[in-house]
């Protein structure tokens, strides 16, 4: 019996949710059956869609809820949460503060 | 009837039906399937987004291979995009449910798509609407629902309104059936409207937003002399536009009477005429117009036209063109004169950020002895065919010049060794077109065997002005009086030493113009072909004491203003024929 989780989490790296980081959130998200979606305000999109991820229009500093349904929605949500904390492992960005600070 | 003001880039009227390229270039039509034909559509899109894909991973790996597997993830995220549920789930229902086509559908999504993250107000998204488009492109293409340009399969003659169009785009444009273009962007300085004016193509460029009010087959009027699009024009506008057509041709019938004429005043004061070009095909218009000559061979389409910088090969094959199609006639060879702003595959643009002041012309060729080398070899090779010369451009410091000499000297040094055949002796001149080498003109004209003035950036250097930046374009004047007491300088110098000098800039291309560099005493221009006839029937109409004076009256002028005005009078007064309202 699966039931939703629900975080909220920040964009932390200066160029916001583009292509790239898109690109690896959707293939983590990939990894759980459960059901993933993203979004702010009223609108939320599937977390397995590119598409869907980059007309959201995340810069730094967006805050997004997130909430999972399915048998691993508690695994899927916080590998997300650690994926954006890690400011989506960008290049040069070891860690979200240098990223903000550089 | 809508009336547009742009900048005209390239003389003529065309008349003739609107093809409108949007920013994909597509136009695919809404059609429906029937119902048993829904489930082989949809097989075939499939086929279509594993083509694609395949397509996709093999450019991931190539590019990753040469640029590192960060740019390599770019295709990765195009991957990502074409593979996307949501898009794929769109595309599906779009065919089983509402019987579309799957072009039109490929169509519809993407676009839409393209149009919501163009709507995001980041930049680097909206940039991203641009992979979107190319993933519709790429699957129309796979689906066969478009050709590899909405340009190849012309059948009738069409004006291109479009809101870019670049270089090469413009210099494959079907002549049999383009009659002309305009655009939303671009400027008097770009390469479009060099390629225009080669093509004699009339257009209207920097209109500004009007795409969306005019559709495919509406009737435009492009005057390309005046900067004016009229979009769905009345009939008494029509009619007054289709004189003018004919008053045109008949005009250019006449011409082409002068073609085997010399280019002398009345009282017998011969001119040089040449000719430039850009391609070796515009060879042909030049020996049917009389050119004495090519007096600016420019050489950037070989760069431009492909994605691959030009080997040495290619410069010589089209050299060899050039000066074998010329038949005996003189042909000046001007070295690389582009940016680093337009070499997209040396990596040296990011600091650019005043590319006219930047790494350009002489300047990169001097830094990149890879590039410059095989253009050097190919010109001494390609002179075995003829009378070849050779012009280093943007000459700021003798250095330059000395370095761009010695360069020649080592390369025809490795020609003689390695037996190739070639030819060395051949006469080597500079572009004066800064302002320092005007200054500094009696050290230089000892070093070259001839000059050519490029009023272009002449007058760009000497009046500060970016002539692509349409805020000043205004400003930029090549008959601006500074211009011309720089003109008059490198006249007494080339004369004082004995040097051939000739002005190959756009400023020689009007008649008007061209009647007062001959006062000034200039002997030898070298014009657009398209420009050819009208200046010799100019010449041929006057007397060279009229052209003199019209100099000494020039030279009190205060502005270019004043000056254009003045010059328009006088061939109204002499050459009225050439006056086209």
């Amino acid at each position: 019996m699966s039931k939703a989780h629900c975080r909220t989490v920040v964009v932390s790296n200066p160029q916001g949710l583009h292509a790239r980081p898109a690109d690896l959130l959707v293939r983590l998200a990939n990894q759980f059956g459960s059901t993933i979606l993203i979004g702010r305000g009223g609108e939320m999109v599937d977390c397995k869609s590119i598409l869907s991820l980059l007309t959201l229009g995340a810069a730094l500093g967006t805050e997004l809820s997130l909430s999972a349904e399915g048998d691993d929605a508690e695994n899927a949500i916080d590998s997300i949460e650690q994926f954006f904390l890690r400011g989506f492992d960008e290049p040069g960005a070891e860690n979200s503060d240098s990223a903000i600070a550089g | 009837m809508v009336e547009l003001q742009g900048i005209p880039v390239s003389p003529g009227v065309a008349i003739g039906p609107a093809l409108v390229l949007d920013a994909a270039g597509y136009r695919i039509p809404r059609s429906l399937l029937a119902a048993d034909e829904v489930d082989a559509e949809s097989a075939r899109l499939r086929d279509a987004v594993d083509r694609v894909s395949t397509r996709l991973e093999s450019n991931r790996l190539e590019t990753a291979a040469v640029a590192g597997e960060h740019t390599g993830d770019i295709f990765a995220a195009q991957l990502q995009m074409l593979h996307d549920p949501r898009l794929q789930a769109e595309l599906r229902r779009r065919i089983q449910h509402e019987h579309q086509s799957a072009a039109y559908a490929v169509s519809r999504v993407l676009h839409n798509y393209a149009a919501a993250l163009r709507r995001l107000e980041n930049p680097l998204l909206a940039d991203r609407a641009e992979d979107v488009l190319d993933i519709e492109k790429q699957l129309l293409l796979s689906l066969g629902a478009v050709s590899e340009s909405p340009l190849a399969d012309l059948n009738e003659t069409v004006i291109i309104l479009s809101h870019v169009l670049t270089p090469s785009e413009t210099a494959n444009l079907n002549r049999e059936f383009v009659r002309g273009f305009c655009t939303e962007t671009g400027g008097p300085g770009g390469h479009t409207a060099i390629v225009a004016k080669g093509l004699e193509l009339p257009a209207v460029v920097g209109i500004g937003s009007f795409l969306d009010r005019v559709g495919d087959n509406t009737k435009v009027i492009v005057d390309g002399d005046r900067g004016r699009v009229i979009l769905d024009p009345d009939p008494e506008t029509l009619a007054s536009y289709k004189k003018r057509l004919k008053e045109r041709r008949s005009l250019t019938a006449k011409l082409s009477e002068l073609r085997d004429l010399p280019a002398e005043t009345i009282d017998g004061t011969p001119m040089r005429l040449s000719a430039n070009i850009e391609f070796p095909h515009e060879t042909t218009t030049c020996i049917e117009r009389g050119a004495d000559g090519i007096g600016l061979y420019r050489t950037e389409f070989l760069y431009l036209s492909s994605t691959e910088e030009p080997s040495e090969e290619d410069h010589y094959q089209a050299y060899s063109q050039v000066v074998r199609e010329m038949d005996g006639r003189p042909v000046v060879i001007r070295t690389l004169d582009l940016g680093a702003d337009k070499m997209g595959s040396r990596p040296l643009a990011e600091n650019e950020h005043n590319p006219f002041l930047g790494l350009r012309s002489i300047r990169l060729s001097l830094r990149n002895l890879d590039l410059f080398r095989p253009q050097l070899r190919a010109i001494l090779r390609a002179a075995v065919h003829g009378d070849i010369r050779v012009m280093f451009p943007l000459i700021t410091t003798l250095a330059e010049l000395r370095q761009a000499r010695m360069l020649l000297n080592v390369v025809a040094e490795d020609l003689e060794e390695s037996g190739t055949p070639h030819r060395s002796n051949i006469p080597v001149g500079m572009m004066v077109e800064v302002p320092a080498a005007v200054v500094m003109l009696d050290r230089f004209v000892e070093e070259v065997d001839f000059l050519s003035i490029g009023t272009n950036d002449l007058a760009q250097y000497t009046l500060a002005v970016d002539r692509s930046n349409e805020y000043v374009a205004d400003l930029y004047q090549s008959s601006d009086p500074a211009v011309l007491r720089l003109i008059a300088r490198c006249v007494e110098v080339a004369r004082d030493h004995n040097r051939p000098l000739s002005i190959c800039g756009e400023m020689s291309s009007n008649p008007a113009r061209a009647l007062l560099l001959l006062g000034m005493g200039v002997r030898h221009l070298s014009v657009p072909p398209s420009s050819l006839l009208r200046v010799k029937k100019a010449v041929r109409s006057v007397s060279i004491q009229q052209c003199e004076q019209i100099a000494e009256r020039v030279m009190q002028l205060e502005a270019a203003r004043d000056v254009d005005l003045y010059l328009l009078d006088r061939l109204g007064e002499y050459v009225p024929e050439l006056i086209v309202n």
